[in-house]
């Protein structure tokens, strides 16, 4: 039996453009995209192919040269056609012109007998081969799991509470199989349990209530209950030398795929939402997948900033840019770089604040949808008001004290405070309610890796 | 609005870096940014979208929660001055007008040198200009008596933002409240303007017979020599020329004699209740620095070694500034504890400083502005310990 657990503290930002639950499928004669930079702690990716090469879905396009037997795989076939790179010939993504149909390359495949039979180590060796072992996360740092480490728990979120997010029952439909064949896998890597967490208020897909042989957690409450940090912190705890993993369901799925179908299936249903989308809905494609082809025809203007992911925690792409490989949807808003006149007096319902402070009336009609544009409203500052950060954590957290002891450098403070449970999205909605307009997550991301580097 | 917008930006090149006004960029952008919202939009990576609050909009918040006692104090000045001239019967708008007079003047001195020396700060040191002096700027005059010569504002106001604050690196960074250093400074500098008979603006007039310029902690404390009952000597107060002025309603209502915004508990009260209704001010500091007083009250009763101690707790609420510093100096969120449960402790502390230095140290009966003052120097220690302590629930788990 797994736990009830009530989340209080935390905050829904209710914004225009759900997607309606329609699944329409995509042209794929397009590029795809795979990006080293939608990994944190990535030491020095090492391109295995060139310009030009063609690719089948599965053959290893990437590995860190820390990590050479964690090889990143492209999700389609196809045609490398260019190896993007930044300042300081920084690597940002490898562009793959997709083939008409997917060719996959065949791995081997398994029965479900065979499965349950399967050791620890050879379903390792499957998994970094085929490249779905990048959809294991461990806790602390939010990184690519350590093949070498071996996890307390495995945590699988299977709901999520950010803003516009897309609804789980849509684009996991039909895959209980391979949701049940992944969670099986991934019980052998742990000693511990392995935790399905729903939530308890939306209708719960048979994928994660049939699953067998996990804990079944139910949590309520308003975001951030669907990030995962939030969840271990109620289930387990990260203390200072454990390792969890966390796997989204796409992952387990992808896993349950490669052992049931032998193959890297990097086919998913992702969400197109936001304001300025005509008829917010999903779609059919596969990951890395070109904004440019999903958003055609689709936006009511053009001024606007495409985000891979959620507006909390998300990466403004750019109408040229792909879908992040985390990303289960795009969420479209409009560019806020304009001036407003006295905007920072001027009494009004229409922005979305969490605080009730003069003139901000949004909490007096608590279910209505809003338009939130991406302006900062205000300038950065020294932190000034307290108490606000705590009553958007749902955690034994003191985030004023463990941003201040990141800014200080000071690894003992901040291991002492909890950044070993913490990654950015656990804080991301500080970020947005800070007075200060601090960017909370860099600074914990910075926390992060000065504590790995340390 | 686009003409104003067109000559902002027609200006900001002079002022950006190689323009040449380079120099002066935070001065122009904090006038910029005060007339319009800044363009700037989120990063490319974390949050895309940000909550409408800024600082500028909660500084602001606090300033309307300190209109009543700012309106009140105003008519007060005047009505105190009809009184103790023998003239109570004087139209509403006399009153007025001599109340914005006094302290009219002593806002435009307040800020005027307050934001003259944020600025300069802000250009010398090249930050931006930060927004918490508007509030300070409007609680400095606040807790002023009426006649207080201008000279002393401005210096009491320069010395307060930068010993009190600019020293420790600006707002957010300063140990002490900033109002309250200025008002300390001017206590302990110039003792003979801030205490006795100062509280009531007389001007060149001549004071009714037996009009006396004492305040309801004044009586308490000359109770300690005279031994006289302090409520009867309070009911008695003001025979003959103001009746009553000093019985528990009006001492809650606030029409007497005091520093001009302080004197009412009543419009403290509605200022605390804006506050709490948005938000930006703590409740929990604001209660528990009412029930520490309180508590602290009926302790002193329990002794009852004199007089003043025998005075019943609720009184301490009412006399005396303890209302305003509950509501608008405790709950100053840089300076307060800043840990939830660090506030309870806090806020507490300060209601039972106060009362101990009003009864015990009768050479400054007000204790609020010391309690409050003592507690800003202790709160990074309560939270010190409230910090500690989260710390070991996390290491106990780990061992467990």
């Amino acid at each position: 039996m797994g736990k009830f657990i009530r989340i209080k503290k935390g905050f829904n930002i209710n914004l225009a453009g759900k997607a309606a639950p329609k699944v329409s499928s995509l042209e794929h004669a397009d590029t795809f995209a795979i990006k080293p930079t939608d990994f944190n702690g990535m030491y020095l990716p090492k391109v295995l192919v060139k310009e030009g090469d063609t690719v089948k879905a599965g053959t290893p396009i990437y590995h860190d040269k820390r990590h050479s037997n964690v090889v990143h795989v492209a999700p389609i076939s196809g045609e490398v056609v260019e190896v993007k790179r930044g300042e300081k010939r920084k690597l940002l993504e490898i562009r793959i012109l997709a083939d008409k149909q997917v060719e996959h390359i065949n791995f081997k495949k398994y029965s479900v007998s065979e499965i349950a039979n399967l050791s620890a180590d050879d379903a390792q060796k499957a998994m970094l081969e085929a490249g779905v072992w990048p959809n294991i996360i461990q806790r602390p740092f939010g990184i690519i799991a350590d093949p070498a480490s071996k996890p307390k728990a495995i945590h699988i979120s299977a709901f999520d509470t950010h803003p516009l997010a897309p609804d789980y029952s849509v684009i996991f439909k039909g895959q209980d199989q391979y949701f049940q064949t992944g969670l099986d896998v991934l019980k052998k890597f742990t000693s511990g349990s392995v935790n399905v967490n729903v939530h308890t208020t939306s209708e719960i897909s048979s994928v994660f209530s049939q699953a067998q042989g996990v804990e079944l957690n139910k949590f309520s409450g308003p975001h951030p209950a669907g990030c995962v940090g939030v969840q271990i912190h109620h289930i387990d705890p990260v203390n200072k030398g454990d390792v969890v993993w966390t796997v989204n369901p796409f992952g387990v799925i992808q896993i349950g795929k490669l052992f049931l179908n032998g193959v890297h299936d990097a086919s998913r249903t992702i969400a197109l939402v936001g304001s300025e989308v005509k008829e917010p809905q999903y779609y059919k494609t596969y990951t890395g997948a070109s904004i440019k082809n999903l958003i055609e025809g689709r936006l009511t203007n053009d001024h606007v900033r495409i985000i891979s992911g959620n507006v909390l925690t998300g990466t403004s792409v750019g109408k040229d840019g792909y879908v992040g490989c985390f990303d289960n949807y795009v969420t479209v808003i409009p560019e806020g770089d304009y001036y407003e006149f006295l905007g920072w007096i001027a009494p009004t319902a229409k922005k979305v604040s969490f605080h009730r402070a003069f003139g901000l009336l949004s909490f007096l009609a608590p279910n209505k949808e809003h338009k939130v544009d991406s302006n900062t409203h205000g300038e950065p500052r020294a932190f000034v008001q307290t108490g606000v950060f705590e009553r958007v954590t749902p955690m034994d957290i003191l985030p004023t004290y463990l941003l201040k002891s990141i800014m200080a450098e000071d690894i003992d403070e901040m291991e002492e405070l909890g950044i070993y449970e913490v990654v950015e999205e656990d804080l991301a909605l500080c970020e947005f309610v800070d007075v200060s307009k601090h960017n909370v997550q860099q600074i914990v991301r910075q926390g992060i890796e000065l504590l790995q580097n340390s | 609005m686009k003409l104003i917008r067109k000559q902002f930006d027609s200006l900001k090149p002079h002022f950006e870096k190689g323009g040449k006004w380079e120099k002066f960029y935070y001065a122009y952008e904090a006038f910029d940014t005060f007339v319009f919202s800044p363009n700037t939009v989120n990063e490319v990576k974390g949050s895309q979208i940000r909550d409408a609050i800024d600082l500028k909009r909660l500084m602001m918040t606090v300033i309307i929660a300190m209109v009543p006692c700012l309106l009140f104090g105003i008519w007060n000045v005047g009505h105190q001055h009809f009184l103790a001239i023998g003239n109570p019967g004087a139209a509403p708008g006399d009153k007025i007008w001599v109340g914005l007079v006094q302290v009219v003047p002593i806002i435009i001195v307040s800020y005027a040198v307050g934001l003259g020396v944020e600025f300069i700060f802000a250009t010398i040191r090249r930050h931006p200009v930060n927004e918490g002096y508007l509030v300070t700027g409007m609680l400095i005059p606040l807790v002023m008596p009426p006649d207080i010569p201008l000279w002393q504002v401005a210096l009491a106001t320069i010395f307060a933002v930068i010993i009190g604050k600019e020293a420790f690196g600006g707002t957010g960074m300063n140990v002490l409240n900033v109002a309250l250093t200025a008002r300390a400074f001017l206590y302990f500098a110039y003792p003979s303007d801030i205490s006795g008979d100062v509280w009531t603006y007389l001007g060149d007039a001549t004071p009714v017979a037996g009009f006396s310029g004492a305040t309801p902690l004044s009586i308490g404390a000359a109770s300690l020599t005279t031994g006289e009952n302090v409520v009867s000597s309070l009911n008695q107060f003001g025979a003959g020329w103001a009746d009553g002025i000093f019985s528990f309603s009006n001492l809650f209502f606030g029409a007497m004699p005091g520093c001009i915004g302080e004197t009412s508990v009543l419009m403290c009260l509605i200022g605390a209740l804006i506050l709490i209704v948005t938000g930006v001010g703590s409740w929990k500091i604001i209660v528990s620095v009412f029930a520490g007083t309180y508590l602290a009250g009926l302790g002193m009763n329990m002794i009852g070694a004199n007089e003043f101690m025998l005075m019943p707790a609720a009184y301490h609420l009412v006399i005396g500034g303890l209302a305003f510093g509950a509501v608008f100096m405790a709950t100053d969120p840089v300076t307060a504890s800043q840990t939830e449960t660090g506030k309870w402790i806090y806020g507490f502390m300060i209601g039972v400083l106060s009362v101990i230095i009003r009864v015990f140290n009768p050479a400054y009966p007000e204790g609020v502005m010391l309690a409050i003052l003592l507690m800003n120097v202790f709160a990074p220690l309560i939270d010190y310990y409230v910090v500690r302590a989260n710390k070991k629930r996390r290491l106990q788990r780990a061992t467990v």
